[in-house]
């Protein structure tokens, strides 16, 4: 057995098969299975170790060559791609009640399987390119057939296809940096370039207009899940990159752009957060401003900066699927996501709103929720590096919470003798409560992904040093 | 001294074409444009790449051109030409002088910074990617935006191919430019498609 076979060949053919041959919700089940399965596979059973079952031995085999190149996921990778199935495992779940379960989980297996391969490739800044394929197939869970296509989509189409060239372009570049590290004009022309490719890949500040017209565009999970996948897989490249280059690993400027940009981003979605009249948009700064944490926790110049975006990185998954499933049942039942059209709704769809609401909050860091923990140890690194650019957090926070606030005003706005109903299914609603005490779970206990926390790094062996 | 003639001629017809793709109304001559462009950079590309790497990009665009090509023949819309204007053209063609000029401007420099790529290889490859990001800036239109991004990707393909000759890579990227070729032409169809909620607001 191969590892690239199970986690990226198979969830491939997998997608293509639930495309082809399986119809309905039925393809939900499939493929969150599998996705769990996978899950599973990569969290205990080591890669390159051989094992004996019964009078069988076995070993996956860590690397495949392909066209000269390998795909490597080792040891070290098994936790990561473990976490990265078992959300995939949540949403394609979740998607049994969106009404697109079969193109979600169908495309949504193929995005998996080459974000995977991303991680896998080597030299891995050919991950590039993957990251790229992964966008495209994105594109069709975005827009269907019988909806126009909108700006949004198509901005982002065009940024994350500039952002390939960039990277490339770069790597090929940072190669020439260390074989002559003084030569000042080359090591700033690769780190424009890099600044620029990662500025387009990660939705930079002003470069992340297309999130809010996407999620205002397009349906809430599928946004959610996009939201969720590329940031995520764009923080392990990203990563990648520091703990392959020595020089940008210890250049104090870069980490204080990376930071900046990071602040920029978390401050500026908080504050237009908090006066957008529309849910799903509310959604798109949230990733936002979590994106930018991403950046700030990368930034950091301590030797906690990896565990903390890790940290940051496991409750994402659960925080949009859960507000991303809440928007999705809303969003069916009216005819858009805007204040105006979804006034008073709690009173029918009391699970899916409250469901909204505790997302939300965690995204703002609110205490017992899983947002809570990671923003904590953020907010105390940053704080005794630099007040002024935690105020400026603090303040993004501050927004995402007012527009919670906001947000739930407008849900419980109902009519005085408007009764309370009941609209999700039992399904729907087990789910909600689920993912609600998910939330809970990891704020309260995140010591529970404290063996996840610690091996997760280990992918890294420059930066943990 | 033959070939390089011919690869500044190709930089000179690679200019032409990104006039007639800027400032081209017709898609037919838009996309027959875009299939030359792929010809002329497939002669730069051999520059620094086995002929059959090469090959395989060519293909690989001229495989794009004609996804887009049948997607949009079944296309019924309004003709693009009708609401043309002869002042339209004006705004592309000094477009086109600009992405002239920058390339002229910037390519010694670029050959200075990275030697032995060759003068006409990074200058057809800034044309074509000055000519994509031109195209993006002024058009919404789904099919040329395509376009600018396939030109785009083909300019840097250019130059990625005289550092970067792994056969992975090579593959990958025309992967990438089919993927974008068939996303295109999905939202072609996309575009196309009313919409139920379109049909009931013409009924009421």
């Amino acid at each position: 057995m191969n590892a690239a076979l199970i986690w990226i060949i198979l969830p491939m053919l997998g997608g293509i098969a639930v495309l082809f041959f399986v119809r309905g919700r039925s393809s939900a089940w499939i493929g969150g299975s599998l996705a769990a399965l996978l899950s599973v596979i990569a969290l205990i059973i080591p890669i390159d170790r051989a094992l004996l079952l019964g009078s069988i031995s076995f070993k996956i085999s860590p690397s495949i060559q392909v066209l000269g190149r390998s795909f490597i996921l080792n040891t070290a990778d098994g936790p990561l791609v473990g976490l990265i199935y078992g959300v995939a495992s949540i949403w394609f779940f979740g998607s049994e009640r969106s009404g697109k379960a079969h193109r979600f989980v169908s495309l949504g297996l193929m995005v998996i399987s080459l974000l995977t391969a991303s991680i896998a490739v080597e030299p891995f800044l050919f991950a590039a390119l993957l990251l790229e394929m992964a966008a495209m197939l994105v594109v069709p869970l975005l827009v269907p057939l019988d909806q126009k296509p909108g700006r949004g989509v198509i901005r982002f189409l065009i940024f994350q296809t500039m952002a390939m060239p960039f990277i490339l372009f770069s790597g090929w570049m940072l190669a020439g940096v260390e074989v002559s590290p003084g030569d000042i004009g080359l090591t700033t022309q690769a780190g424009t370039m890099l600044g620029l490719g990662f500025a387009f890949l990660f939705a930079i500040f002003p470069l992340y207009s297309w999130i809010p017209l996407l999620s205002e565009e397009t349906n809430p999970y599928a946004t959610g899940f996009l939201l969720w996948a590329l940031p995520t897989f764009t923080v392990i490249f990203g990563l990648g990159f520091l703990d392959r280059y020595g020089w940008l690993r210890t250049s104090g400027q870069l980490a204080a752009a990376i930071q900046i940009a990071g602040v920029l981003m978390t401050a500026s979605a908080g504050i237009f957060a908090s006066t957008q009249n529309h849910i799903g948009r509310m959604l798109g700064y949230g990733a936002i401003a979590e994106t930018g944490l991403f950046l700030i926790a990368m930034g950091l110049r301590s030797a906690q900066a990896l565990d903390t975006t890790f940290l940051l990185l496991l409750p994402r998954g659960v925080e949009f699927a859960v507000w991303s499933l809440g928007l999705n049942l809303l969003v069916q039942s009216r005819p858009s996501l805007r204040f105006g059209d979804v006034k008073g709704i709690a009173r029918q769809y009391p699970l899916a709103c409250t469901a909204i609401i505790f997302a939300h909050l965690s995204v703002t860091g609110l205490p017992t929720l899983a947002g809570f923990p990671p923003r904590l140890a953020l907010l105390h690194i940053l704080s005794s590096q630099s007040v002024m650019l935690s105020f400026w957090v603090f303040l993004g926070m501050l927004g995402l919470l007012t527009g919670a606030i906001r947000t739930l005003a407008v849900f419980v706005m109902a009519e005085e003798d408007t009764p309370w109903n009941w609209s999700e299914s039992p399904i729907e609603s087990g789910m909600l409560v689920l993912g609600v005490l998910a939330l809970f779970m990891l704020g309260m206990l995140p010591q529970v992904l404290q063996p996840l926390v610690v091996r997760l790094p280990l992918i890294f062996e420059h930066l943990i040093q | 001294m033959v070939e390089a003639v011919i690869s500044w001629l190709v930089v000179i017809l690679i200019w032409f074409a990104a006039i007639f793709l800027l400032s081209g109304r017709d898609w037919r001559v838009q996309l027959a444009v875009m299939a030359f462009q792929y010809l002329a950079a497939f002669w730069l590309i051999t520059r620094h790449l086995p002929f059959a790497m090469a090959s395989a990009k060519l293909v690989a665009g001229w495989m794009v051109v004609a996804s887009l090509g049948m997607t949009r023949i079944s296309l019924i819309q309004v003709d693009e030409q009708a609401s043309f204007r002869a002042q339209d053209r004006f705004f592309p063609l000094t477009l086109a002088g600009v992405v002239a000029v920058v390339t002229a401007g910037a390519s010694p420099r670029i050959e200075a910074v990275i030697p032995g790529i060759g003068l006409p290889v990074i200058a057809g490859s800034l044309l074509l990617v000055g000519t994509g990001l031109m195209q993006l800036g002024i058009t919404s239109n789904i099919l040329r935006i395509i376009l600018g991004l396939l030109s785009l990707l083909m300019g840097f393909e250019i130059i990625y191919s005289a550092v970067e000759s792994s056969i992975l890579v090579a593959g990958l990227l025309a992967v990438t430019n089919l993927a974008l070729g068939l996303v295109g032409s999905y939202l072609l169809m996309a575009e196309a498609t009313p919409s139920s909620e379109l049909e009931e607001d013409l009924l009421t």
